[in-house]
């Protein structure tokens, strides 16, 4: 959501009427030179994909077990700090412990791909209705055009989080699945809606046109003709579904709504609040989770952006 | 200048209405398709947290009868409809007499308050820095800034709260921890108690403000960057009007149409994050009334508190889009 902002008609507009190349930068015909491979999206992907290799193979290295309650022994600081009560961190606890014995490093190691789960999940999900409803709202148009659109625009104002809220505190148990098919429920709105417009755009288009006449099937129409060029779109709607979805899963944690059986970086900060961790300034409970969050969520807006390079010429050239 | 026609008008209504149907309904429905039934789930996580409840299957039978879960379903459905519209929520179960309607009144003039003064600035500065990236006049220094800035804007505001809170807070203790004033204070409309709500409320709205700026600022960066292309940029120019006056009336105007639409769309995700905002900083508005109800297992004032700023954010878009075409005159009220 974060960047899809521009409407796409527009971007179409945009793409079809981008300034010629300059004669200075005519000479790339080498194969590196494509605009996948802009450096926002390189960076923003080597992030997250740092994150996820932190949650892959940490677990090899690292006894995850030491996630659980009473692991470890309480509260004790990353090595070289000490704590209010004077106690030194040692190496045995690279990350330090919180107030229930668990281990910082192991929670940070199983909690980050729990958080990054839920994001693909829901945006998966997402992104496949948004995909279908689109498709039939643009070809087939008419009254089933009217009531998707209806449903989308109606869906799209509600506050996912407060409905979300409701929903959880009264479910006995929450599993990660639960909270991401919840939060999935909300997130094909606005890819529906992006390759509605799309689709209605090019359906007009001469390539499209061109096909029709020489008698391609409507099938082969979407899939052949439209769906690829609608790539660079479906890769940012589904990088802005996914942090709307990580967003709204921490949202939830963090008011102690998450899964209960499974650690979470939202859950740590909601275990962290609660035990007041900011007044007891043990800051490495509290903000590791945080800067784990925030990196993971600077990645993702960064491919985002570096996404919308690859969809807008026009952007590209402003940029440099 | 399109005029607001009936049509248009009840058009816009009946997706207002729709949408505040379809919310009360999935808040309704999808806890029913769980197994057991939510007073038990309710009690079972008292439970849990007071490790034994007294007489818990007469507590759930008690209530059971008090909500009506005996009936038959359609029933259970249309009385909850019933309740909704006539905004009767019922009362609080943690602090029983109070009404949750007397909850949400005293909670919500914060939480509005300090919305409409974050959000306010989030939009006129967003809009501001983008059209200053797109500008062709902007200094390179300022160009090279604003990008580092916009860094915070995907950042949740959760976790910028927990910073801001941190640093300016704790650390600096430039800003008081909690509360939306001194506590001790009667609200009155003194100087003190003003100050005291400014000093209170400032790291609040600057957690929303620093994190939500950016998505405005990207948007009419790429806004601008089209109307650059468009002719009549080019003819203002061979005019040879004042660059300020075409950044003014030539570019923002032309570009901030599309950012007022983004605007309602937003909006549900500006008071969820609020909400959460809220709730860090312990600010006496709805995120603590939804957070210290999510403790208290106080099942009808999380209901009333979410069901009041879901209506809210429905009726805030339904206001936006009645007065769009008024500031846009391309867009008329009638359906293309």
């Amino acid at each position: 959501m974060a960047t899809t902002n521009t409407s796409p008609d527009q971007r179409a507009v945009d793409s079809a009427l981008a300034l010629p190349i300059t004669p200075k930068r005519m000479g790339r015909f080498n194969r590196w030179d494509t605009p996948w491979l802009n450096r926002k999206l390189l960076t923003g992907a080597a992030i997250v994909g740092a994150i996820l290799l932190i949650g892959i193979f940490g677990r090899l290295f690292w006894d995850t077990d030491l996630a659980f309650t009473a692991s470890s022994p309480l509260n004790l600081p990353p090595p070289g700090f000490v704590n209010s009560r004077g106690q030194e961190g040692t190496w045995a606890h690279p990350l330090g412990t919180e107030n229930s014995g668990r281990d910082m490093l192991a929670l940070m190691i199983v909690g980050a791909p729990n958080s990054f789960m839920v994001g693909v999940v829901a945006a998966t999900v997402g992104m496949t209705v948004g995909v279908i409803l689109g498709f039939s709202a643009g070809f087939i148009g008419g009254r089933l055009d009217d009531f998707i659109r209806l449903i989308s625009d109606v869906t799209i104002t509600i506050p996912t989080l407060m409905v979300l809220i409701v929903i959880q505190a009264l479910l006995p148990v929450i599993e990660l699945s639960t909270m991401a098919l919840l939060i999935a429920a909300f997130a094909w709105p606005s890819p529906t809606r992006l390759i509605r417009s799309q689709v209605l755009t090019m359906r007009e288009s001469g390539y499209v046109q061109m096909a029709k006449l020489s008698g391609t099937s409507t099938f082969s129409i979407m899939f052949k003709e439209i769906l690829p060029n609608l790539l660079p779109y479906l890769a940012a709607s589904f990088i802005g579904n996914a942090t709307g979805a990580i967003l709204a899963a921490v949202g939830l944690e963090t008011l102690g709504l998450g899964p209960q059986r499974v650690p979470t970086l939202g859950g740590t900060i909601y275990f962290a609040i609660s035990g007041a961790a900011l007044l007891r300034n043990m800051w490495w409970w509290w903000a590791l989770p945080t800067l784990l969050l925030a990196l993971m969520f600077i990645g993702l807006l960064l491919i985002n952006l570096g996404l919308d390079e690859v969809a807008n010429p026009r952007l590209r050239q402003a940029s440099r | 200048m399109g005029r607001l026609t009936l049509g248009y008008f009840l058009r816009r209504f009946s997706i207002f209405l729709v949408t505040i149907w379809l919310a009360a309904t999935l808040i309704w429905i999808i806890p029913r398709l769980a197994p057991g039934d939510p007073i038990t789930a309710m009690v079972g996580r008292m439970i849990r947290q007071a490790g034994y409840v007294e007489n818990s299957d007469i507590i759930i039978e008690g209530w059971r009868e008090r909500f009506g879960l005996n009936d038959s379903l359609p029933v259970q459905y249309v009385r909850y409809l019933g309740n909704l519209v006539r905004m009767d929520f019922g009362y609080s179960l943690a602090y029983f007499p109070t009404t949750v309607g007397e909850i949400v009144g005293r909670a919500l003039p914060w939480t509005v308050g300090l919305l409409l003064v974050a959000v306010t600035i989030t939009f006129f500065l967003g809009n501001f820095l983008g059209a200053l990236l797109a500008w062709r006049g902007t200094p390179k220094l300022v160009k090279y800034l604003i990008p580092v800035g916009m860094i915070f804007t995907s950042i949740p505001s959760i976790l910028a709260a927990i910073f801001l809170l941190y640093i300016f807070a704790f650390f600096l203790d430039w800003f008081p921890l909690t509360g939306a004033y001194k506590a001790g204070m009667t609200p009155s409309l003194s100087i003190e108690f003003i100050t005291s709500v400014i000093h209170h409320g400032t790291l609040p709205a600057l957690s929303v403000v620093l994190v939500s700026f950016g998505y405005w600022a990207l948007g009419m960066r790429g806004m601008m960057i089209t109307v650059e292309g468009e002719d009549y940029m080019h003819l203002a120019r061979a005019k040879g009007l004042n660059p300020l006056y075409v950044l003014y009336r030539y570019m923002i105007r032309n570009a901030i149409l599309p950012q007022v639409t983004a605007f309602a769309i937003t909006l549900g995700t500006l008071v969820s994050g609020q909400v959460l905002v809220e709730y860090i900083f312990a600010y006496q508005g709805m995120g603590n009334v939804i957070f210290s109800a999510l403790r208290n297992q106080d099942f009808p004032v999380i209901q009333g508190t979410s069901f009041i700023l879901i209506l809210m954010t429905a009726l805030a878009v339904l206001i936006i889009d009645l007065i769009y075409p008024l500031i846009d005159p391309r867009i008329s009220y009638e359906r293309s």
